[in-house]
């Protein structure tokens, strides 16, 4: 399959872009945003709250096998229109990054497809550089782990 | 056991990427890179080893030496760090649309 979701990251802004087109009617596609226990399927973390509503607050929490919390984040829906949009910050926890600014816009192209628009706006553009490069250093550890595994076998 | 080299593992190493910021700047020998490392030639022929693998230094050899230089087009591959980004998305979204098919009547 070709990259069907794609980044758009312009120099010297605050913001950056992430489309997807979903094989999937715009309703599934929005409710997959708004049931806990389907958000909780494909974020990979727990639903701790989720109020899908105008002034609603969400926080998720992701643990480790062991049952250590690695991740926790956290914010506040400001607007919510079922099918068409979701505008909401979002706030990592224990991570000295300034909360970001979500919106994410629902649109339907036929009735058995439908496309995301997720904006995302950053306190600063090396606050946005920090964010893409998170998954980035992370594959670093990976690769770090990965070799730690590979000697300990050896061992 | 067969160890699969990408360029994310060789960075992950500093001295490895002490060698990278080394032969940027001009093609070395084996030799040459080691003097700058208090480490032993051993240690540092391994390292530009693993560079080789992961292609991120090509060789020419000029007589009895061989000369190390960067390759510029697999040094673009981490260059482009946005795209784990872009990957971590389209696995979730991937698993999003999975998951929803199953709704579909």
């Amino acid at each position: 399959m070709e990259n069907k979701t794609k980044i758009h990251a312009e120099d010297n802004r605050l913001d950056l872009l992430i489309t997807r087109e979903f094989d999937l009617p715009v309703e599934l596609l929005f409710k997959a945003y708004v049931e806990p226990e389907i958000v909780a399927q494909w974020m990979g973390t727990k639903v701790i709250k989720l109020e899908s509503k105008k002034h609603g607050s969400w926080e998720f929490e992701t643990s480790d096998p062991n049952g250590n919390v690695v991740f926790k984040a956290n914010g506040v829906i400001h607007d919510f229109i079922p099918n068409e949009k979701i505008v909401r910050t979002f706030e990592m926890e224990n991570i000295n990054f300034a909360p970001q600014l979500e919106f994410l816009e629902f649109e339907s192209i036929t009735d058995e497809t439908s496309k995301l628009t997720m904006q995302i706006i950053y306190k600063s553009i090396e606050h946005r550089a920090a964010q893409l490069k998170l998954p980035f250093a992370f594959g670093l550890n990976m690769a770090h782990n990965r070799l730690q595994e590979i000697v300990t076998q050896l061992k | 056991m067969e160890i699969r080299r990408d360029v994310f593992q060789a960075i992950a190493d500093p001295t490895r990427r002490a060698i990278l910021s080394l032969v940027a700047i001009q093609s070395m020998t084996p030799g040459a890179i080691a003097e700058n490392f208090n480490s032993s030639r051993q240690t540092i022929s391994k390292h530009i080893q693993i560079l080789s693998e992961c292609e991120l230094l090509n060789q020419t050899q000029n007589g009895r030496e061989i000369y190390y230089h960067l390759n510029p087009i697999k040094m673009k591959e981490i260059d482009n760090f946005i795209e784990p980004f872009r990957k971590m998305w389209d696995d979730r979204f991937n698993k999003l649309e999975a998951i929803m098919k199953n709704y579909k009547k």
